[in-house]
């Protein structure tokens, strides 16, 4: 019989993903394909949200649009409507979306010819946040119905993201939401947070949003150094 | 579930490990894991004896968890104390600028196979 031994891993549960996650990176970077990763709860205007910022670019660049849910395909159908190139991806269940199951996404629709890829991870703040996904940069909506103060509530998404997006900012007053206490909550976990309120309604804000976008695809794609960094 | 997929995440590695080092049973493995990583022991344990029962390697395997507890550092008086009890606040001297210093750890740390 062999002989039992012991063999200490001792890394992190997520350092395999983390690797693959590198390794997308790397084969975005040679492609010249931007991959933003976007993650919010359900309902805080993902998917409008989504709708407006392709508007706003879809003359520069060639755009596809990942829509990870757990089932149904409601998503990638409005999204088919802009115009721009869509898949649905189904996580079978699961909460989140690894790098492996990105991976398979950017095979499918197609990423290598495209100039933005954006993800729009499962609606939760929890899981998503534990499984780099291989994105160039992370964003977050966090609507004004959710409240301020979601950013101690759950800490660990606001780590990881690069880019804060408060949305319907148009209905603000009906709710007792205060946007400077998010802010310092949300700096306090992350001080390099990029911060911007918006109205996919109503168009305010859209402008600064879609422009730092522009500029971190512009500046991936033609291998510039990112401020940033 | 959060849960199930740290678990297809675990025993990825494991096989990834057990190729490497030519493995043929694994019977244990054991994972580090802090008190606010957001996974439930229970629910982990629950997955996992689901989960290896699709894997040669792993078929049978006990999931071992071993808690590290969380302690928060107050930035304000440079005191530790226990998150779970206290939460975001400091216990000492009730400032808000705290953060975590251990306990959101999930580490695999070592396996023990033949």
């Amino acid at each position: 019989m062999d002989k039992v031994r012991i063999i200490e891993i001792r890394e992190s549960v997520f350092a395999d993903n983390d690797r693959e996650a590198d390794r997308i990176r790397e084969g975005l970077k040679r492609d010249k394909t931007f991959l933003l990763n976007l993650m919010s709860s359900p309902g805080s205007g993902k998917t409008t949200l989504l709708m407006r910022t392709i508007e706003a670019l879809k003359n520069e660049f060639d755009i596809g649009v990942m829509e990870a849910d757990i089932d149904s395909s409601v998503d990638a159908e409005k999204i088919a409507k802009t115009g721009v190139r869509s898949i649905q991806l189904h996580t079978g269940g699961m909460c989140h979306l690894d790098a492996g199951m990105t991976e398979q996404g950017l095979k499918e629709i197609g990423a290598s010819d495209l100039d933005l890829v954006i993800l729009e991870n499962i609606g939760n703040l929890i899981c998503p946040a534990d499984f780099d996904t291989g994105a160039v940069r992370n964003a977050m909506i966090l609507s004004v119905p959710e409240g301020h103060d979601k950013p101690l509530k759950y800490p660990h998404i606001f780590t990881v993201c690069n880019v804060l997006i408060i949305s319907k900012i148009d209905v603000m007053p009906y709710f007792d939401f205060d946007l400077e206490k998010v802010r310092e909550y949300a700096l306090m976990r992350n001080p390099k947070l990029e911060i911007f309120p918006v109205s996919a309604r109503t168009g305010e804000g859209m402008g600064a949003w879609t422009e730092w976008l522009k500029t971190q695809v512009n500046e991936w794609n033609n291998g510039v150094k990112l401020l940033t960094e | 579930m959060h849960e199930l997929g740290i678990v297809f995440h675990i025993i990825k590695t494991v096989e990834r490990v057990g190729e490497e080092n030519g493995l043929s049973a694994v019977s244990k493995v054991t994972l580090e894991l802090g008190e606010v990583s957001g996974a439930i022991p229970r629910e982990l344990i629950d997955c996992w004896n689901w989960a290896v029962r699709k894997s040669e390697l792993l078929k049978g395997a006990e999931l071992v968890i071993e808690t590290i507890p969380a302690v928060t550092l107050c930035e304000s008086c440079s005191q530790t104390y226990e998150t779970v009890r206290y939460g975001r606040i400091c216990p000492n001297c009730g400032s808000d600028l705290t953060y975590l210093v251990q306990g959101n750890e999930m580490n695999l740390k070592e396996i023990q196979a033949c």
